[in-house]
Protein backbone atom coordinates (compact mmCIF):
# COMPACT_ATOMS: atom_id res chain seq x y z
CA UNK A 1 0.00 0.00 0.00
CA UNK A 2 0.96 3.02 -0.91
CA UNK A 3 -0.77 7.19 0.10
CA UNK A 4 1.16 9.85 -0.17
CA UNK A 5 0.09 13.78 -0.31
CA UNK A 6 2.86 15.65 -2.21
CA UNK A 7 3.90 18.35 -4.42
CA UNK A 8 5.80 16.63 -6.74
CA UNK A 9 3.94 15.50 -10.12
CA UNK A 10 2.28 12.42 -10.34
CA UNK A 11 3.83 9.60 -11.83
CA UNK A 12 0.65 6.92 -12.75
CA UNK A 13 3.60 4.34 -14.54
CA UNK A 14 4.76 3.94 -10.71
CA UNK A 15 1.32 3.29 -8.56
CA UNK A 16 0.67 0.61 -11.47
CA UNK A 17 3.81 -0.71 -10.57
CA UNK A 18 3.57 -0.73 -6.78
CA UNK A 19 0.10 -2.50 -6.52
CA UNK A 20 0.59 -4.58 -9.27
CA UNK A 21 1.35 -8.09 -7.98
CA UNK A 22 2.08 -11.99 -9.36
CA UNK A 23 -1.32 -12.59 -8.26
CA UNK A 24 -3.22 -9.67 -10.14
CA UNK A 25 -4.89 -10.03 -13.64
CA UNK A 26 -6.25 -6.57 -13.26
CA UNK A 27 -5.26 -2.51 -12.19
CA UNK A 28 -8.10 -0.21 -12.58
CA UNK A 29 -6.16 3.33 -12.42
CA UNK A 30 -7.93 6.65 -12.21
CA UNK A 31 -6.53 9.78 -13.00
CA UNK A 32 -8.19 13.09 -11.71
CA UNK A 33 -7.13 15.86 -13.68
CA UNK A 34 -7.63 19.56 -13.93
CA UNK A 35 -9.86 20.69 -16.79
CA UNK A 36 -10.42 24.44 -17.88
CA UNK A 37 -13.95 24.99 -16.95
CA UNK A 38 -16.14 24.70 -14.05
CA UNK A 39 -19.73 25.96 -14.01
CA UNK A 40 -19.71 27.89 -17.29
CA UNK A 41 -16.20 29.78 -15.78
CA UNK A 42 -13.29 29.25 -17.64
CA UNK A 43 -10.28 28.04 -15.10
CA UNK A 44 -6.60 29.09 -15.24
CA UNK A 45 -5.53 27.09 -12.77
CA UNK A 46 -5.99 24.91 -9.30
CA UNK A 47 -4.76 25.09 -5.85
CA UNK A 48 -4.55 22.24 -3.87
CA UNK A 49 -4.10 22.53 -0.26
CA UNK A 50 -4.35 19.84 2.67
CA UNK A 51 -3.52 18.32 6.14
CA UNK A 52 -1.32 15.63 5.00
CA UNK A 53 -0.32 13.97 8.21
CA UNK A 54 -4.26 13.20 8.51
CA UNK A 55 -5.00 12.56 4.91
CA UNK A 56 -2.65 10.26 4.98
CA UNK A 57 -4.09 8.08 7.93
CA UNK A 58 -7.54 8.98 5.97
CA UNK A 59 -6.42 7.28 2.75
CA UNK A 60 -5.32 4.00 4.65
CA UNK A 61 -8.46 3.72 6.53
CA UNK A 62 -10.84 4.01 3.16
CA UNK A 63 -8.32 1.22 1.87
CA UNK A 64 -8.31 -1.00 4.67
CA UNK A 65 -12.50 -0.34 3.97
CA UNK A 66 -12.10 -1.37 0.37
CA UNK A 67 -9.71 -4.60 1.19
CA UNK A 68 -12.36 -5.79 3.79
CA UNK A 69 -15.25 -5.40 0.91
CA UNK A 70 -13.56 -7.07 -2.62
CA UNK A 71 -11.07 -9.35 -2.88
CA UNK A 72 -8.03 -6.54 -3.89
CA UNK A 73 -4.66 -7.21 -3.57
CA UNK A 74 -3.48 -3.98 -3.78
CA UNK A 75 -4.41 -0.07 -3.29
CA UNK A 76 -1.95 2.81 -3.64
CA UNK A 77 -3.13 6.31 -3.97
CA UNK A 78 -1.76 9.88 -4.29
CA UNK A 79 -2.82 13.35 -4.37
CA UNK A 80 -1.18 16.48 -5.58
CA UNK A 81 -0.84 19.96 -3.46
CA UNK A 82 -0.09 23.39 -4.51
CA UNK A 83 -0.76 25.02 -7.86
CA UNK A 84 -1.97 23.03 -10.63
CA UNK A 85 -2.09 23.42 -13.78
CA UNK A 86 -4.95 22.28 -16.83
CA UNK A 87 -3.95 18.86 -17.73
CA UNK A 88 -2.22 18.42 -14.48
CA UNK A 89 -2.99 14.97 -12.80
CA UNK A 90 -4.10 15.77 -9.25
CA UNK A 91 -5.23 12.50 -7.79
CA UNK A 92 -4.23 9.04 -9.02
CA UNK A 93 -5.92 5.71 -7.08
CA UNK A 94 -4.48 2.45 -8.20
CA UNK A 95 -6.25 -0.78 -7.46
CA UNK A 96 -5.01 -4.17 -8.14
CA UNK A 97 -7.11 -7.39 -7.74
CA UNK A 98 -7.34 -10.93 -9.55
CA UNK A 99 -9.98 -9.38 -11.55
CA UNK A 100 -11.23 -6.55 -13.12
CA UNK A 101 -14.54 -6.68 -11.64
CA UNK A 102 -13.17 -6.00 -8.18
CA UNK A 103 -10.65 -3.80 -9.18
CA UNK A 104 -13.06 -1.56 -11.02
CA UNK A 105 -15.52 -1.60 -8.67
CA UNK A 106 -13.34 -1.21 -5.83
CA UNK A 107 -11.67 1.74 -7.25
CA UNK A 108 -14.85 3.85 -8.29
CA UNK A 109 -15.64 3.55 -4.59
CA UNK A 110 -12.32 4.93 -3.10
CA UNK A 111 -12.33 7.75 -5.21
CA UNK A 112 -15.72 8.79 -4.17
CA UNK A 113 -15.01 8.25 -0.31
CA UNK A 114 -11.92 9.94 -0.69
CA UNK A 115 -13.63 12.71 -1.90
CA UNK A 116 -16.01 12.96 0.92
CA UNK A 117 -13.44 12.00 3.90
CA UNK A 118 -9.84 13.00 3.04
CA UNK A 119 -8.75 16.11 4.35
CA UNK A 120 -8.06 18.25 0.76
CA UNK A 121 -9.31 20.53 -0.36
CA UNK A 122 -9.40 22.96 -3.77
CA UNK A 123 -9.28 26.65 -5.08
CA UNK A 124 -10.52 27.34 -8.40
CA UNK A 125 -8.70 30.26 -10.23
CA UNK A 126 -10.73 31.94 -12.74
CA UNK A 127 -10.22 35.40 -14.73
CA UNK A 128 -11.31 37.78 -12.45
CA UNK A 129 -11.68 35.80 -9.17
CA UNK A 130 -10.83 32.67 -7.25
CA UNK A 131 -13.17 30.51 -5.12
CA UNK A 132 -12.16 27.45 -2.17
CA UNK A 133 -14.23 24.73 -3.54
CA UNK A 134 -16.12 22.94 -0.48
CA UNK A 135 -17.73 19.75 -1.07
CA UNK A 136 -20.67 18.37 1.12
CA UNK A 137 -20.57 18.78 4.36
CA UNK A 138 -20.15 15.04 6.27
CA UNK A 139 -21.11 15.09 9.27
CA UNK A 140 -20.25 11.28 10.19
CA UNK A 141 -17.69 8.81 9.16
CA UNK B 1 -1.69 24.38 28.90
CA UNK B 2 -2.05 25.06 25.31
CA UNK B 3 -3.25 22.94 22.85
CA UNK B 4 -2.06 23.26 19.20
CA UNK B 5 -5.01 24.15 16.29
CA UNK B 6 -3.95 24.37 12.27
CA UNK B 7 -6.20 25.98 10.00
CA UNK B 8 -6.66 24.71 6.16
CA UNK B 9 -7.69 26.10 2.63
CA UNK B 10 -10.55 28.64 3.29
CA UNK B 11 -9.88 28.99 6.46
CA UNK B 12 -6.46 29.62 6.93
CA UNK B 13 -7.18 32.76 4.54
CA UNK B 14 -9.52 33.86 6.77
CA UNK B 15 -7.48 33.95 9.28
CA UNK B 16 -4.19 34.57 7.98
CA UNK B 17 -2.52 31.65 9.64
CA UNK B 18 -1.98 28.08 9.13
CA UNK B 19 -1.55 27.15 13.32
CA UNK B 20 -2.15 28.78 16.21
CA UNK B 21 -1.93 28.48 19.86
CA UNK B 22 -5.23 28.04 22.49
CA UNK B 23 -4.44 28.46 25.93
CA UNK B 24 -6.97 25.44 27.27
CA UNK B 25 -7.46 27.19 31.40
CA UNK B 26 -9.88 24.43 32.74
CA UNK B 27 -9.71 22.27 29.63
CA UNK B 28 -11.81 23.03 26.57
CA UNK B 29 -13.68 20.87 23.58
CA UNK B 30 -12.34 20.29 19.94
CA UNK B 31 -15.47 23.22 19.34
CA UNK B 32 -14.82 25.65 22.40
CA UNK B 33 -11.64 25.79 20.70
CA UNK B 34 -12.85 26.99 17.68
CA UNK B 35 -15.28 29.70 19.45
CA UNK B 36 -11.88 30.85 21.35
CA UNK B 37 -10.09 31.44 17.55
CA UNK B 38 -12.85 32.78 16.78
CA UNK B 39 -12.71 35.94 19.63
CA UNK B 40 -8.71 36.57 18.17
CA UNK B 41 -9.72 36.12 13.93
CA UNK B 42 -13.62 37.59 13.80
CA UNK B 43 -13.47 36.23 10.03
CA UNK B 44 -13.71 33.11 10.97
CA UNK B 45 -17.32 33.42 13.00
CA UNK B 46 -20.60 32.13 11.59
CA UNK B 47 -18.90 28.55 10.15
CA UNK B 48 -19.67 26.42 13.33
CA UNK B 49 -22.18 24.40 10.74
CA UNK B 50 -19.58 23.78 8.12
CA UNK B 51 -16.95 23.05 10.00
CA UNK B 52 -15.40 19.22 11.03
CA UNK B 53 -13.00 18.89 13.57
CA UNK B 54 -9.92 16.61 14.30
CA UNK B 55 -8.03 15.77 17.10
CA UNK B 56 -4.69 14.48 16.82
CA UNK B 57 -4.92 13.69 13.33
CA UNK B 58 -8.69 11.78 13.92
CA UNK B 59 -11.84 13.21 12.76
CA UNK B 60 -13.37 14.26 16.59
CA UNK B 61 -17.27 15.65 17.41
CA UNK B 62 -17.18 18.92 18.76
CA UNK B 63 -17.93 18.04 22.33
CA UNK B 64 -14.41 15.46 22.07
CA UNK B 65 -12.48 17.16 24.60
CA UNK B 66 -9.25 18.47 24.30
CA UNK B 67 -5.70 17.27 26.31
CA UNK B 68 -2.70 20.17 26.58
CA UNK B 69 -0.26 19.13 23.57
CA UNK B 70 -2.86 18.16 21.50
CA UNK B 71 -3.35 19.24 17.77
CA UNK B 72 -7.00 19.95 16.69
CA UNK B 73 -7.77 20.81 13.01
CA UNK B 74 -10.52 22.63 11.87
CA UNK B 75 -11.72 21.01 8.58
CA UNK B 76 -13.98 23.23 6.22
CA UNK B 77 -15.82 20.37 3.69
CA UNK B 78 -13.15 18.43 1.33
CA UNK B 79 -12.77 19.09 -1.87
CA UNK B 80 -10.36 16.47 -3.22
CA UNK B 81 -9.97 15.34 -7.16
CA UNK B 82 -10.72 17.66 -10.04
CA UNK B 83 -14.30 17.23 -11.20
CA UNK B 84 -17.05 19.53 -10.10
CA UNK B 85 -18.21 18.97 -6.64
Amino acid sequence: MLFEITSAALDPQRLIDHVRKDESGAVALFSGVVRNENLGRRVLYLEYDAYPEMAERVMREIAEEAIGRWPITDVAMQHRTGRLEIGETSLLVAVSAPHRTEAFEACHALVDRFKEVVPVWKKEVWEGGEEWIEGEAVRHE
Amino acid sequence: MKAKVRLFARLSELAGTREAEVELGEGLTAGEVYQALCGRYTALSGLKGSIRYAVNGEYAEPGHPVAGGDEVALIPPVSGGADAV
